[in-house]
C-alpha cells in the first residue's frame, strides 16, 4: 500500500513536473554507449548507476537510451551514430576504444553534444571525462601497508593501459609511506571480466603469500576467495562489502551520476561546453566506501589521507617519483607529475616486482 | 598448507567445469552427435544453477536446476538435429546464441546477489592428513561427482552393453539401425545427457567457484570443453587427463607471474592453448598413420529409411 | 501415431523458396508471444527489427557493412564444409589478416608513401590469414592432428598476438599508452564507396568473391573435386582426387578470405588495429555459412539477412528499450527455425501409425 501511494505520488510529481517544462515532446535525450552488459557489476554497471541517478534527478525533463555490449571494434561507429540520428542531443560514450568512433560521429553531427569517458582526442563538440582513480588507489595502498603483517600485496591486473599501470604505482607508492620493504606482486589476467580467472589469481597471490588483495578487474571473485583465506581485499568499482563483510577494507567507488547530472543540466540550459574533466575525491567522482575491518589508527590514517589529498596537500605522484631502477623521472609538472604523465603512465616505480607486459 | 598442496587444490576447481562438460560431450559424441551449444549451455546451467540454490537456499537444488535447463536446451537441439535432421553444427552455433541471449535474461534478476557456496568435505582425521588430506578429503560435491562421472562413463562405455551399442551407434548409424537398434532414441539420451553435464559444468562456477552470477560469467569454457574432447581422442581417461592439464597450465602462469618472472603476460596466458595443440600434435603423431579415432558418424545426420 | 522423417526423391525447389518464409512467419508467431509476454507491442517489434532498417540509407548501408566480412568469411568456410575440413578458426584467421596488413600501415604511417600500400596490405592480410589456417591444416596433414580443435585454440592465441603488438611494438606513440596503433593514413584505408555513409570498396569485393565462388564450385574442377570429397571420399580417392593437397587448399583459400575481410574491417571501417576489431565474425560467419546452405548466393542472402537482425536488434534497444539478450534469443529461434524449415527441402514429415512402439524416430 505504502508503495503504491509513494508511486501514485511519484505520478503527481510527475505531472507538475511536465506542466513546466513545456511539453514532453521537448524531452532532451540521451544517449549511453556501454562496452559490457548493464549487470557486469563493474564499470558499466557502475555507469548504469550513473544513468539511473540521471534518470532519478532530471526525472521527465529527459530521456535515456542505452546500447549495451556495444564491441569497440567496427560497430561501435554505427552504434553512437544510431543514437546521433534518433534524436539524441547528448550522447555518452563509456569506454576509451569508442575514441575515434566518438569523435568520427562528432564531427559528422556538430550540432549533438558528446562526452567520451578516460580518453584524450576532444572536438567543439566532444568533450571528455575521467576519474583519478589512482588517488583511490594511493589510500588503499596506505591502508595496504598497514594491514599486511607479512609485507606482500598481490595485484589483480587486466590489460596494461595507463590507468592500471597508475594504479598500480600509486598502491605502491601508498604502501611504500608506511612500509619502505613492502612488496606487490602483480598477476595479469588479460581480461576485464572473467570471474573464473579473477578467482584463479587471487588464489595464486594468496598462495605465494600476499595477504592483501586488491584488482582492476571487475567482479567481487577476488573478494570472495579472500574471504575464504581469511585476507583482507578491496573491492573495485563499487562497494562490494556484500561479498566479503569481514574482507573489505574498502572500495573505490566510481561515481559517475553527479557528472552525468551536471552535463545534463548544462544541456538543458544551453551552458554546456566541451570540456576536460578528470575529477577525484575531491569533487566525488572516485568515492572512498566505508573504512571497515580495520583497526582504528589504521582507519584513522586512512581519512587522514584523503582529507589531504582532498585538500590537495597530498599528490600520490608528488617528485621526485623514483622509476624501477631507482633513478628520479622527469618531473613535468612542478611539484608533481603532470596529468599528461599520469594518464599516460608506462612505467614502474621502484618498488614493483613486475615487467609491463609488452614492454 | 604448502604452495605445491594449494597449487593442485587450484587446477582441480579450475578444472572440474571443463571436466563435467566435456565428459557429457564426450557421451554425445561417442553416439556421432556433435553439439556445439557447449557454451550456451553451461551459460543456461549457470544463470539457472545460481536462481535455483538462491530461491531455495541450496546447492542440491541448483545443481539439479542447472543439470534441468542444460537438458532442456539439449532438448531443442535434439528435436532439430535429430528430429528433422538439421545441420549438427550449425544448431549447435545457433544453441549457444540462445542460451546466452536466455541466460541474460533469466540472469538479470540475480546479479549482485550472492549465495553460499557449496560446502566442503571434511573428515575429522582424513581431511587433516598432510598435503593429500585436503587434496583427497576437502573438495566440494562438484569434484567428486566430476571425477566419479568419469569413472562411470569409462565403465559404460567399456564394460555395458549398452555403452557398447551406444559406441557402435556412433561409428555406423546405418550398421546399427540396420541391426534393429532405436539409433535416434539413443542418441537423444546420449544428447540429453550431454546436456545435463553442461549444465551441471555451467552451475559450478556460481554455486562453488565465484558464488554469484554475472552474465557471461562462463567466459569461454564450454569451447574449451570441446576442444578437450577432441583433444581427448574421446578417451574418458585421456579426457580427465586434458582437462586438468590444461587447469594446471592455466594456474600455473599465474603462479610463474606472481613470481615475477617477467615474461609477457600474453604469452603466458596463450600457453594453455598453445599446450593442448602441441601435446595433440605429439599425440596424433605418435600414433602416426594409425588415422582418425573419431566417432566414424560423428557429426553426419541420420534418417532411418523404412 | 508417429511423426516420421521420409526423405525425398529429390529435393523440393518448391520449399526451397518457400522455408525461408515459413521459418520467418514461425519466428513472428514466437517472437509476438515473447513479446506480449514482456509487454512489449509486437507488431511495432517486429516493425523495428525486420522493416525500419530496410527504410533508410543509413540502416542499409550499415547492413552491407556488416554483412561484409561474414560472408566472405562465410564464402570461404562453405569450401572447407563442402570439402568435410572442419575449421573453426576463422575468428583467429581474420585476427591475423587483420595484424599482417596492418603492419605495413604501421610502418609507413606519417611518411610519404604511394598508393601501392593498400593494395599491398590487402595482400599481406590474405597471406597472414592463410598462413595462419596453414597451421592446423598442416597438423592435420602431416600428423593427423584434429583441425577443429587446433583451429579453434589458434583463435586465442591469434588474439592474444594482436594483443601484444598493440600494447608494445606496434602502440600508437602519440596515443598516451593506449593499446590502439596509430589512425591509418588515407594511402592505408579502404576508401568509402559513397560521400557518406560507411559503405567501403570491401562490400564490392565481397561480391566479387562471391561470384567467384560460384563460377569455382560450378564450373570448374577444382569446385567438382571439392563436393566429390566431401559427399563421397572413397569415389573422390577412385577419381585420383588427393584429399590431403585438397585440406591444405580450402584451408589455405578460407584462411585467406577470412584475413582478406580482417584487413578490410581495419583498413575500412575501423581505421586502427586494436582489440576487440572482430565481435566474433568468425564464429558468426560459420551460422552464415550453414544458413546459406553452402551456397555462394545463400550466403550472400543469409549474411545480409543476419545483418538485418543485428542492425534492427540495435534499432529496438534504442526506440523499444528491448534489452539486447532478447535480441539474442530472437536470433537464436530464427536460426533453429531457418534450419528446422530449410530441412524440409530434402525431407518431408509423415504421420503413421506406430510400427512397433516409439522406437524409431522421436516424436
Amino acid at each position: 500500500m505504502k508503495k503504491l501511494m509513494m508511486t501514485a505520488a511519484a505520478a503527481a510529481l510527475a505531472i507538475v513536473a511536465t506542466g513546466f517544462s513545456a511539453n514532453a515532446a521537448e524531452k532532451l535525450k540521451i544517449g549511453f554507449i556501454y562496452l559490457g552488459p548493464v549487470g557486469d557489476l563493474g564499470w558499466t554497471y557502475m555507469h548504469e548507476v550513473g544513468r539511473q541517478a540521471l534518470v532519478k534527478e532530471l526525472g521527465d525533463k529527459i530521456e535515456t537510451t542505452y546500447l549495451e555490449n556495444v564491441s569497440e571494434g567496427p560497430d561501435s561507429e554505427r552504434s553512437i551514430e544510431q543514437l546521433a540520428r534518433t534524436g539524441h542531443q547528448l550522447i555518452f560514450t563509456t569506454s576509451f576504444g569508442y575514441m575515434d568512433p566518438t569523435l568520427k560521429v562528432a564531427k559528422k553531427y556538430p550540432k549533438i553534444k558528446f562526452e567520451h569517458a578516460t580518453g584524450f582526442k576532444r572536438a567543439p563538440n566532444m568533450g571528455t571525462y575521467s576519474g583519478k582513480f589512482y588517488e583511490g588507489r594511493y589510500i588503499q595502498g596506505v591502508i595496504a601497508g598497514k594491514m599486511s603483517k607479512k609485507g606482500v600485496l598481490g595485484y589483480i591486473a587486466s590489460f596494461p593501459i595507463p590507468e592500471v599501470i597508475s594504479g598500480i604505482n600509486a598502491t605502491i607508492l601508498g604502501a611504500q609511506t608506511v612500509n619502505p620493504d613492502i612488496k606487490l606482486k602483480v598477476i595479469w589476467v588479460n581480461t576485464w571480466f572473467d570471474p573464473g580467472k579473477e578467482a584463479d589469481a587471487a588464489k595464486a597471490l594468496a598462495d605465494q603469500g600476499a595477504d592483501v588483495i586488491m584488482q582492476h578487474t571487475d567482479s567481487p571473485a577476488a573478494m570472495q576467495v579472500a574471504a575464504q583465506r581469511g585476507i583482507f581485499a578491496f573491492g573495485q568499482d563499487s562497494d562490494m562489502i556484500k561479498f566479503g563483510p569481514k574482507t573489505q577494507l574498502t572500495s573505490i567507488v566510481n561515481n559517475w551520476g553527479p557528472y552525468y547530472i551536471r552535463a545534463a543540466k548544462a544541456a538543458l540550459d544551453g551552458s554546456w561546453k566541451a570540456g576536460d574533466t578528470w575529477d577525484g575525491l575531491k569533487e566525488k567522482m572516485v568515492l572512498m566506501a566505508p573504512y571497515t575491518n580495520m583497526p582504528d589508527d589504521v582507519k584513522a590514517l586512512a581519512q587522514k589521507t584523503e582529507a589531504a589529498i582532498v585538500a590537495g596537500t597530498l599528490h600520490p605522484f608528488k617528485c621526485p617519483v623514483l622509476g624501477q631502477d631507482g633513478k628520479a623521472v622527469e618531473c613535468k609538472g612542478g611539484a608533481n607529475l603532470d596529468p599528461g604523465q599520469i594518464l599516460g603512465m608506462n612505467f614502474y616505480v621502484k618498488g614493483v616486482d613486475d615487467k609491463i607486459p609488452g614492454k | 598448507m604448502g604452495l605445491l598442496e594449494a597449487i593442485i587444490i587450484s587446477v582441480i576447481a579450475a578444472s572440474t567445469p571443463l571436466l563435467l562438460a566435456a565428459a557429457g560431450e564426450l557421451v554425445v559424441e561417442r553416439s556421432g552427435v556433435l553439439n556445439l551449444g557447449t557454451e550456451g549451455m553451461m551459460i543456461m546451467g549457470a544463470a539457472c544453477g545460481f536462481a535455483g540454490a538462491w530461491l531455495t537456499g541450496s546447492t542440491f537444488i541448483g545443481a539439479l536446476f542447472g543439470i534441468a535447463a542444460g537438458c532442456a536446451l539439449s532438448l531443442v537441439f535434439a528435436a532439430l538435429t535429430l528430429g528433422l535432421a538439421v545441420n549438427q553444427v550449425a544448431a549447435g552455433l545457433a544453441l549457444t546464441i540462445l542460451g546466452v541471449g536466455l541466460s541474460g535474461l533469466i540472469g538479470a534478476g540475480f546479479v549482485g546477489e550472492k549465495i553460499t557456496p557449496a560446502p566442503h568435505l571434511y573428515l575429522p582425521v582424513l581431511t587433516g592428513i598432510p598435503f593429500v588430506g585436503k587434496i583427497l578429503f576437502g573438495q566440494d560435491g562438484f569434484v567428486y561427482f566430476s571425477v566419479a562421472l568419469v569413472v562411470a562413463i569409462w565403465w559404460f562405455l567399456y564394460r555395458t552393453r549398452a555403452g557398447l551399442i551406444l559406441r557402435a551407434v556412433g561409428d555406423s548409424h546405418t550398421s546399427a539401425h540396420a541391426l534393429g537398434y532405436p539409433v535416434l532414441k539413443i542418441r537423444l539420451l546420449a544428447v540429453l545427457f550431454g546436456g545435463g553435464c553442461a549444465g551441471l559444468g555451467g552451475a559450478f562456477l556460481p554455486l562453488a567457484y565465484t558464488p554469484f552470477f554475472i552474465p557471461g560469467m562462463t567466459a569461454g569454457r564450454g569451447w574449451i570443453a570441446l576442444a578437450l574432447v577432441v583433444f581427448s581422442s574421446w578417451l574418458p581417461g585421456r579426457l580427465a587427463a586434458g582437462a586438468y592439464l590444461f587447469g594446471a597450465v592455466t594456474i600455473l602462469q599465474l603462479h610463474a607471474q606472481a613470481f615475477g618472472l617477467g615474461i609477457p603476460s600474453q604469452l603466458m596466458t596463450a600457453l594453455p592453448y598453445l599446450a593442448t595443440v602441441i601435446v595433440l600434435v605429439l599425440i596424433s603423431r605418435a600414433r602416426g598413420s594409425a588415422g582418425s579415432v573419431a566417432p566414424a558418424s560423428l557429426g553426419i545426420v541420420f534418417v532411418p529409411d523404412r | 501415431m508417429q511423426l516420421v522423417l521420409e526423405k525425398r526423391a529429390e529435393r523440393s525447389t518448391k520449399i526451397a523458396i518457400l522455408s525461408p518464409l515459413l521459418a520467418i512467419a514461425l519466428t513472428l508467431v514466437t517472437m509476438s508471444v515473447l513479446f506480449a509476454i514482456l509487454g512489449k507491442n509486437p507488431a511495432t517489434a517486429l516493425y523495428v527489427y525486420f522493416i525500419e532498417p530496410l527504410t533508410d540509407s543509413f540502416t542499409l548501408m550499415e547492413i552491407a557493412v556488416k554483412a561484409t566480412p561474414l560472408v566472405m568469411i562465410a564464402i570461404g568456410l562453405s569450401l572447407c564444409y563442402l570439402a568435410n575440413v572442419w575449421n573453426i578458426g576463422a575468428e583467429g584467421q581474420f585476427i591475423m589478416g587483420a595484424v599482417c596488413g596492418s603492419y605495413l600501415a604501421v610502418v609507413t604511417n606519417g611518411t610519404d608513401a604511394g598508393p601501392w600500400v593498400l593494395p599491398a596490405m590487402l595482400l599481406m592480410g590474405a597471406a597472414g590469414g592463410a598462413l595462419w589456417a596453414m597451421i592446423p591444416a598442416l597438423c592435420k596433414v602431416r600428423y593427423g592432428a584434429n583441425e577443429i580443435l587446433t583451429s579453434l585454440m589458434l583463435v586465442y592465441v591469434a588474439d592474444l598476438i594482436m594483443d601484444y603488438l598493440v600494447r608494445g611494438p606496434w602502440r600508437d606513440p602519440k596515443g598516451m599508452n593506449f593499446p590502439t596503433t596509430a589512425s591509418f593514413d588515407p594511402v592505408a584505408t579502404v576508401p568509402a564507396l559513397f560521400e557518406t555513409g560507411r559503405i567501403h570498396w570491401g562490400a564490392l569485393a565481397a561480391l566479387i568473391v562471391v561470384a567467384l565462388a560460384t563460377v569455382m564450385l560450378g564450373r570448374t574442377i577444382k569446385g567438382f573435386e571439392i563436393r566429390v570429397v566431401g559427399a563421397a571420399p572413397r569415389a573422390a580417392r577412385f577419381a585420383g582426387f588427393n584429399s590431403k593437397r585438397l585440406v591444405l587448399f580450402t584451408f589455405a583459400v578460407s584462411g585467406a578470405l577470412a584475413g582478406l575481410a580482417g584487413i578490410i574491417e581495419v583498413a575500412g571501417p575501423v581505421g586502427v588495429l586494436q582489440p576487440g576489431i572482430s565481435p566474433g565474425y568468425g564464429f558468426t560467419a560459420i551460422i552464415v555459412a550453414f544458413l546459406g546452405r553452402l551456397n555462394p548466393v545463400g550466403i550472400l542472402i543469409a549474411g545480409l539477412f543476419l545483418a538485418l537482425t543485428f542492425i534492427g536488434g540495435e534499432g529496438a534497444q534504442i526506440s523499444m528499450k528491448i534489452p539486447l539478450d532478447l535480441t539474442k534469443v530472437f536470433q537464436g529461434i530464427l536460426l533453429f527455425y531457418v534450419l528446422a524449415c530449410d530441412s524440409l527441402i530434402l525431407y518431408r514429415i509423415r504421420l503413421i501409425a506406430s510400427p512397433k512402439k516409439a522406437s524409431h524416430g522421436i516424436a
